[in-house]
């Protein structure tokens, strides 16, 4: 009997294609897990509308769970992703990466705003800029930390 | 006109509006004056193309005949794109594509904070998603409208010379006829006109900030929503979907 609690945990183990530290669980980005008739239907929602690891990432989770039951997936836009629906734990393994996580944010409708003071991921110093509010990938800002010279990407809060 | 067609065509705008700027922001790739804009312009391109994405993705199942998304993207022809004039005018220079962004996010941002409200959850569903993003383009563009026009003589010459070229084509982010009348009504869709004072308020004031002048002239051009654009549409189409027609049903 597969149960849902088995399927978590084999949800848990499949990586973000572009943060491969991170488990999609650890995103947030898995909102439900149904088993109807013995089949699983495992809905995502998209971090940006434009996120080019969506595709991989479906036939990762049917990669994961086809052995063990027969899986769909779906994709849901509303509630719209939060940064907010990440992991204390994932969080916590962004950083040891060498991306800054989430930090709370200034409201984006005040033009020229102090940017968020984030820590560098390597020496912990609040000593850092803001290179571009725009990075590597959609869901990354660019920063350079002054005091130990670092270059390193900030995973920009959504809300 | 049933509701189904209206809301089709509805749906098909705002994504014409999304694909086709995404499409002219991907220009810069490559191109940007900086690294940092390089990257933030194909990022806010790449947004742009993923509302577009979910957009067609939703048109083609109130269509219901069998397209898929990407035949309404790429395999269409000119006159039955629905985009804005404003969003296939050339990219020309950075200034030139700041002013057009700028007055497209200040509009898009009020869209779809209105939208969210839609009776059509789906719509709605996707207004909430985009509406997370746009806030981030309007604070990329608004800021370099304050940067360009508050910063040499040249820069302050250049943006205010591209506020008012794009001004001519504002007039027609409100355009509506019977498709928003019919939606209007059901609760799906908006009254444009009753954004449009925040629109102008919000474009104002960043341009005092910038010390630019708002344009004057009433100069109004309007076409797109109903396909007859401007000749720069069909050279960014044969661009676009040059690989659909000449290696056709070709995927990654
Ligand atoms: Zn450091």
């Amino acid at each position: 009997m597969v149960t849902t609690e088995l399927i978590w945990k084999l949800l848990d183990q499949v990586a973000d294609p572009e943060i491969p530290v991170l488990t999609i669980a650890d995103l947030g980005i898995v909102r439900t897990v149904e088993i109807i008739d013995n089949k699983c239907i495992v809905t995502i929602t998209p971090t940006y509308s434009g996120c080019p690891a969506m595709h991989q990432i479906e036939e990762e989770i049917l990669k994961a769970l086809s052995p063990t039951i027969t899986t769909e997936v779906k994709s849901t836009l509303s509630p719209a992703w939060t940064t907010d629906w990440m992991s204390e734990k994932g969080k916590e393994k962004l950083r040891e990466y060498g991306i800054a996580p989430p930090e709370n944010e200034v409201d984006k409708s005040v033009l020229f705003a102090k940017p968020t003071v984030v820590p560098c991921p390597k020496c912990n110093s609040k000593n850092t800029r803001m290179v571009s509010q725009f990075g590597s990938t959609a869901c990354k800002a660019h920063y350079q930390c002054n005091q130990c010279l670092e270059p390193f990407d900030y995973f920009k809060c959504l809300r | 006109m049933t509701v189904k067609e209206a809301l089709y065509t509805y749906v098909v705008r705002i994504a014409d509006d999304s694909l086709i700027l995404g499409q002219r922001l991907a220009e810069w790739c490559g191109h940007g004056p900086i690294l940092e804009e390089d990257i933030a312009l194909t990022n806010i391109s790449l947004d742009l193309i993923g509302q577009a994405t979910n957009l067609f993705q939703y048109a083609v199942t109130l269509e219901d005949k069998g397209r898929t998304e990407d035949q309404l993207a790429f395999l269409r022809v000119d006159r039955e794109y629905s985009n804005l004039l404003l969003v296939e005018q050339p990219n020309k220079d950075f200034g030139y594509t700041i002013a057009r962004q700028f007055y497209f996010d200040a509009f898009r941002k009020l869209f779809f904070e209105a939208l969210t409200n839609s009776e059509d959850t789906q719509l709605a569903a996707i207004a909430e998603k985009s509406l997370k993003e746009t806030k981030y383009h309007l604070k990329h563009s608004s800021e370099w409208i304050i940067r360009l026009g508050d910063g040499t003589e040249e820069s302050h010459q250049r943006i205010q010379e591209a506020v008012n070229f794009h001004w001519r084509f504002t007039h027609e982010l409100f355009f509506q006829n019977e498709v928003d009348k019919t939606l209007i009504e059901l609760g799906i869709g908006l009254d444009l006109a009753t954004l449009f004072d925040d629109w102008k308020n919000y474009v104002s004031n960043v341009l005092q900030q910038a010390t630019l002048e708002l344009p004057s002239h009433s100069f109004k051009l309007e076409g797109g929503r109903t396909g007859m654009h401007s000749e720069h549409l069909g050279y960014l189409l044969a661009e676009m979907q040059y690989m659909q027609r000449a290696f056709p049903n070709l995927t990654w």
